[in-house]
């Protein structure tokens, strides 16, 4: 899958290509698809050195996919496998409470794995600039439902269903780093029970 | 006219002689009252009337930000300047009545940061002695360090040891005690930001080491005030004015729009801060960019000057004033 920017608003989060970049070490955070990005970086120049300073810490993507194996065999000083993001999280945020300035942070994947990765970086005191993304694989969103507050994973269809408060949601592309979501709205508010049919607008 | 142009008036309160080429001056409020408050790293425009000459100059705020009674600044003397800071050695005393501007902050410390590592060369100490204040008011956790020639011209370093203790580390080019800078950048916790404000060859030093290290850009913070360099002659057509001016060779561009009687916007004077940023509507000839504003593209386009600093050589030069 590959996002498209169209007609879009300037603050939906845009991601760029991964690199290597200098620094005493390299943290990639990735999900699913994510892995492929991380193997053509170090397919790519300038990288091959890096390795021994590398920790991966991978999860599957939300679709199921696994490249864990491939990522392995890449030979990083570090390789780490979550079963999901929550599980990663405190591994993370011990991680980035004992590192250095220096440390290079690559986010790869989803956009939910993407977004929650950058939020725990800021938390920790890193500028929401200092660390390279790139998309890959589905594009389902992680959202805020407004009115309850919580929280829906890899919702697919537009509007959706609240998983929290059963309302009907209208998917914006308004985006919050600080809860690493996007905006869901309530759609039928006026017109209760005139809801427009779903729409599959994520994969 | 833009918010750091408005002017207070203020009384000096006291002038010291902090050590021979520094003096520290403290203003109070004309009549009485409360300054505007600011926060740690504003400077101040200083309205100076130097025997019917206008110089209008930056200083940073030193003085505790918690603190509105009165504002403090301190004045390196600079025998080769345009003459800003000998008005403010020789003929500033208790008692006078001068203008200043509003507090304006291009330097402040990002509260989002876990720790604030700031680096000072000399007279750079200035914004940092007002940020420690507030930081030390509001537990945030930081750590000076302090590079001057000698022990004399530290001008606050014995001062800023007593009140923070290991907080503080001085460095001393004569006695040759140079900084580590590498060991100290690749050892600070990650979410720690960078300060730094001093000589220019020491800001290009230390940002450029930090970027080496893997530092983001987004963590990286300085401040330099340049005054605005001596040039040749040139003359400018005022597009939207319909004047044509002549700018002197120790004048600025923005000092001779106002000279002749065009509100042009400012608030740092120095190049730092991009209020005075000018369209350029035609020009035939070479562009002298002084500025820490406009990027290297834009610069090389020819289609925007900042007139606090920049120059120009040529035949024609037409802007949007």
């Amino acid at each position: 899958m590959s996002l498209s920017y169209e007609g879009t608003i300037p603050s939906r989060p845009r991601y760029g290509q991964l690199t290597p970049r200098p620094g005493s070490g390299h943290l990639f955070v990735a999900d699913g698809e994510g892995a492929d990005a991380i193997l053509a970086l170090f397919a790519g120049p300038g990288a091959k050195g890096m390795l021994a300073t590398t920790q991966i810490v991978y999860m599957p993507g939300p679709t199921g996919t696994d490249k864990s194996a491939e990522l392995e065999k890449l030979g990083a000083d570090i390789f780490f496998r979550a079963p999901d993001y929550s599980t990663a999280q405190p591994r993370l945020k011990r991680l980035f409470g004992s590192a250095h300035m220096g440390l290079q942070l690559y986010l790869t994947g989803t956009e939910g794995l993407i977004g929650q990765a950058q939020r725990d970086a800021i938390e920790a005191g890193l500028p929401h600039t200092a660390m390279q993304t790139e998309h890959r694989g589905s594009t389902v969103r992680r959202v805020q439902c407004v009115h309850c507050k919580g929280i829906t994973e890899n919702v697919r269809t537009d509007p959706f269903v609240c998983s929290h408060c059963g309302l009907n949601l209208f998917v914006r592309d308004h985006y919050s780093r600080r809860l690493a979501a996007f905006q869901g709205v309530n759609i039928d508010a006026e017109d209760p029970g005139q809801v427009p049919p779903q729409v599959e607008r994520f994969a | 006219m833009s918010a750091g142009a408005q002017r207070l008036d203020v009384t000096v309160a006291e002038v010291v002689d902090v050590n021979p080429l520094i003096k520290r001056f403290r203003f109070v409020r004309t009549g009485g009252g409360a300054l505007p408050t600011f926060s740690g790293g504003s400077h101040i425009v200083v309205d100076m009337d130097d025997a019917g000459t206008r110089r209008l100059n930056p200083y940073s705020l030193m003085s505790d930000p918690g603190q509105t009674d009165s504002y403090m600044i301190s004045v390196r003397r600079d025998d080769n300047g345009r003459g800003g800071s000998l008005y403010m050695h020789r003929s500033v005393r208790p008692g006078m009545q001068m203008q200043i501007g509003w507090p304006v902050n291009l330097f402040p410390s990002d509260l989002r940061a876990k720790k604030h590592l700031m680096i000072a060369g000399g007279i750079g100490i200035t914004p940092f002695l007002a940020q420690m204040a507030q930081l030390d008011r509001i537990g945030g956790r930081f750590e000076l360090h302090y590079a001057a020639r000698n022990r004399t011209l530290g001008a606050y370093m014995d001062e800023l040891q007593t009140r923070y203790g290991a907080r503080v580390q001085t460095y001393l080019d004569e006695e040759g005690q140079a900084m580590d800078l590498k060991g100290l950048l690749t050892s600070q916790p990650f979410g720690t930001h960078l300060y730094v404000c001093g000589p220019k060859p020491m800001i290009g030093w230390v940002l450029d080491t930090a970027r080496t290290l893997g530092w983001p850009e987004g963590a990286l913070h300085s401040e330099e005030f340049l005054a605005p360099p001596v040039g040749q002659p040139f003359e400018v057509e005022l597009a939207r004015s319909g004047k044509t001016i002549r700018v002197g060779a120790a004048q600025s561009l923005l000092e001779a729009l106002e000279a002749a009687g065009v509100d042009a916007p400012y608030l740092c004077r120095g190049g730092a801060c991009g209020q005075c940023e000018t369209d350029v509507c035609e020009a035939d000839g070479t562009f002298e960019h002084n500025d820490h504003w406009l990027s290297d593209a834009e610069k090389a386009s020819g289609r925007k000057i900042m007139p606090c600093v920049s120059r120009f050589r040529g035949a024609r030069l037409v802007i949007d004033r």
